[in-house]
């Protein structure tokens, strides 16, 4: 049997700038918006858009991954014929190794895709928050003829030269691309999202299969390119968001709790599916206060929370106050405390007391590069004692005690990280 | 587990009023996210029963879909499965189910052709959690020929509409009476019960030949001096929804932590169709207090003392208290709802107003509703 398109997600990636978040899994992987993964969106574009057949390409921390896609019942990707399979680096007779480039772990999963025998293959990227119908995309790439499509989006001029930038003529064929320019030509930034005739890639793999790193953007595109290959660009205009970093993460989920927000999670007929517990309707106390907020299911919420997003089963108790933060699922939050710009990712508990995000902002004394905005990041599964002030843009990863805390206290710009391994 | 099971699911009550218009009393939403039935199939799996059948009749419609699949209460394995199982015109049988023992009689070949020992029956109107392995163990250990799961409860004029049973020291049961005009006693029947499978076929089909179709009334009341039936006492929560107050009442009881604690918290899950909906939105001017919102819900004006069910949306200015909102209701800009259960899919216009002054009023309000 064959399929038409099937789809390759790459989710291999760290995505090493959202910090202690992606310390233990991997990007794909971390929770958004209140009860998803970033990989939900991608899976759910693929099943609304009637790709059936979806290999998830895992390399770094996959664990959680691999719980969350299971056999893809959320998504229907359980299939008799096709579905969901989730695609590891494995040993070979020889040459063994790991992904070591975006082509190149598809350049490992040939035989993969050959099983299904299709006449176009779609790379997605594991890591955007973004609703787009992939049959529109193909049916552009039909009409073009083209062997090569690649998804862009308009980004603002000045923003462009942090961007891979397309050049294209008057009929949407590519004719040049520079990526990061200084001065760019054009503002068509690449999503990292490809269709490929099936032959096409193939050959192209085979071709460049001794190229270190083997990657899309910078060798198998420009090699179609001079050959000649019919490249084109289609143009996408919806709402797509890079969660890259701290910062855009946490602005990500902070326009979802816009009154119309521009990515709205409430249409009826482009349904994000992801793995979720059974859970009932979640609980607001007489004293509570939820002010410009989403709230999973099964919280139980006894605290004010002001401009949150708050994950499925998180208990924030009396007397807590909560702004402009972002708790993932499971997490409790006692007596008393006080969070400001807070990330606290799934199943960690703030004891009662603390001050979380007070003070001036510092520059960070852990990671300059990865902690440069006022939030407050806090890792899967840790534990902050009572009593404690922490000051702003800091790093906790890991159970912490009070002799962590030197005076009760970790200032702005500070980090605690404790070993994962037990 | 040495067990089937099976849900008596048909029944539908004018004590529900309006509410049992359009759907069987198993179908009706509870707690915000789940349905009545999804508490015995999530009991059934718990107790690792792995073939139940779940007999339908009345309006079966939301029942049926939300039935649909399986997989949610961790059924539809190689060994096993859920049957829906249907009033059907045979060559020996052209009737409805006529009661409880002839729709167990219209459907024995579900009973003949299995071949665990025992039987678990439970209705879908039970609001509880219970493990069926301990009642068997009970059933076993007390010899016993039927096993009812009772409860204590309360005096009230409510204990009416159940089955009354007096049990000797050993906890035979030695009274049983069915919904008296004068109260027998505080020690009710549950609806639940344990039986050997050959048993209780043997009990069916005698009582089909005597043109005798009632459960309770033709085979436990009948044969309650000739056979040995016991009362499993249970001591944890149980609520039949099966008048309005009732439903009222134990929807409201889920806004008591320790209820949420023991259902949600505490030992084992409960299982439900999973909808995938967005986690519910509070908008600025949305205050909420002492109410449970479910998922999809998006929140603009003020909710309290309410449980608030999927996918509702309340508008500005709105003032919702000591109500129920069903699944899927639209309440447009400055509406105030008191003391009122709104039916599913209700679309209420803007600036209305419903109150429910000595009983809960039931509102169903199908107008056109125009969305963004």
């Amino acid at each position: 049997m064959k399929k038409e398109m099937i789809a390759m997600l790459l989710a291999g990636g760290q995505g090493s700038r959202l910090g202690v978040l992606t310390a233990e899994v991997a990007k794909p992987a971390v929770s958004f918006g209140g009860k998803y993964r970033i990989i939900d969106f991608p899976l759910s574009n693929c099943i609304n858009s009637g790709v059936d057949t979806v290999g998830v390409l895992t390399q770094y921390q996959p664990l959680r991954l691999n719980t969350h896609i299971g056999i893809g019942i959320p998504w229907d990707l359980d299939r008799n014929y096709g579905g969901v399979t989730i695609l590891s680096p494995y040993e070979q007779s020889q040459n063994s190794d790991w992904y070591t480039g975006t082509a190149n772990a598809i350049y490992q999963n040939i035989r993969y895709i050959d099983s299904y025998n299709p006449e176009y293959v779609l790379i997605l990227g594991g890591d955007h928050i973004y609703k787009m119908d992939y049959e529109v995309m193909l049916d552009f790439h039909k009409s073009n003829n083209a062997d090569v499509t690649m998804a862009a989006m308009p980004v603002p001029l000045e923003e462009a030269s942090r961007f891979g930038i397309l050049i294209t003529d008057e009929t949407g064929r590519i004719v040049d691309f520079e990526e990061k320019p200084k001065n760019p030509r054009s503002n068509l930034a690449s999503m990292g999202i490809y269709i490929f005739n099936w032959s096409v890639l193939r050959e192209a793999l085979l071709t460049n299969k001794e190229i270190p790193h083997l990657d899309f953007g910078m060798h198998v595109i420009p090699y179609c390119h001079q050959r000649g290959d019919r490249v084109f660009c289609y143009e996408y205009n919806g709402y797509w968001k890079d969660v890259g970093t701290l910062g855009s993460y946490w602005e990500a989920n902070m326009e979802l709790i816009d009154i119309v927000p521009v990515f709205n999670l409430y249409e009826d007929y482009w349904k994000i599916y992801t793995k979720s517990d059974t859970l009932p309707a979640q609980y607001i106390s007489a004293d509570a206060v939820t002010e410009r907020c989403i709230i999973g299911d099964g919280a139980e919420i006894y605290g004010k929370l002001y401009n949150c997003v708050v994950g499925p089963g998180v208990v924030v108790e009396e007397g807590v106050e909560i702004h402009d933060s972002i708790i993932m699922e499971g997490c409790v939050i006692k007596k008393g405390s006080s969070l400001n710009k807070t990330i606290l990712a799934g199943n960690s508990v703030v004891g009662e007391n603390c001050k979380i995000g007070v003070g001036e902002y510092a520059e960070s004394l852990y990671n300059k590069k990865v902690y440069c905005f006022d939030l407050v990041t806090v890792a899967e599964g840790s534990v902050i004692p009572d009593n404690v002030t922490i000051g702003k843009n800091v790093a906790i990863s890991g159970v912490t005690t009070p002799e962590d805390y030197p005076d009760g206290k970790l200032v702005s710009g500070g980090y605690i990280i404790k070993g994962g391994e037990e | 587990m040495k067990a089937i099971g099976m849900i008596l699911a048909g029944g539908n009550s004018k004590r529900m009023k309006e509410l049992s218009d359009n759907r069987a009393i198993a179908a009706m939403p509870v707690a915000g996210t789940f349905r009545s039935i999804d508490f015995a199939l999530s009991n059934m799996s718990n107790s690792h029963i792995q073939k139940v059948a779940v007999l339908t009749q009345y309006n079966a419609r939301s029942l049926n879909e939300h039935l649909n699949s399986s997989k949610w209460w961790d059924f539809g394995r190689k060994q096993g499965g859920l049957y829906v199982l249907t009033p059907t015109l045979t060559v020996n049988n052209s009737s409805w189910y006529r009661g409880t023992a002839d729709a167990l009689y219209q459907n024995i070949h579900f009973l003949k052709d299995s071949h665990e020992p025992y039987v678990v029956l439970a209705s879908g109107d039970g609001v509880y959690k219970l493990d069926y392995s301990k009642v068997l163990e009970y059933h076993i250990r007390k010899r016993a020929d039927i096993t009812v799961v009772c409860k204590e409860l309360p005096t009230s004029e409510e204990i009416g509409r159940f089955g009354q049973v007096r049990t000797d020291a050993d906890g035979r049961i030695t009274d049983f009476e069915e919904k008296p005009m004068v109260e027998a006693s505080t020690n009710v029947s549950c609806g639940i019960y344990v039986i050997r499978r050959r048993l209780l076929i043997e009990l069916i089909e005698r009582a089909a030949d005597e043109d005798r179709y009632d459960f309770v009334k033709d085979i436990l009341i009948r044969y309650k001096n000739l056979k040995r039936i016991y009362a499993y006492q249970l001591e944890t929560y149980w609520s039949n929804i099966s008048t309005v107050d009732a439903y009222y009442d134990t929807n409201m009881d889920f806004l008591k932590k320790e209820v949420r604690d023991y259902f949600f918290r505490e030992g084992d899950s409960v299982y439900s169709k999973s909808d995938d909906l967005p986690p519910a939105k509070y908008n600025p001017g949305a205050s909420v207090r002492n109410s449970m919102i479910a998922p999809g819900c998006i929140v603009n004006g003020s909710v309290e003392n309410s449980v608030v069910f999927k996918q509702s949306y309340i508008g500005n200015n709105c003032v919702i208290k000591n109500s129920i909102i069903l699944n899927d209701v639209y309440i447009g800009d400055n509406s105030v709802i008191e003391n009122c259960i709104v039916e599913s899919r209700s679309t209420i216009r803007a600036n209305s107003s419903y109150s429910g002054q000595d009983e809960h009023r039931i509102v169903v309000e199908k107008n056109e509703r125009y969305i963004l």
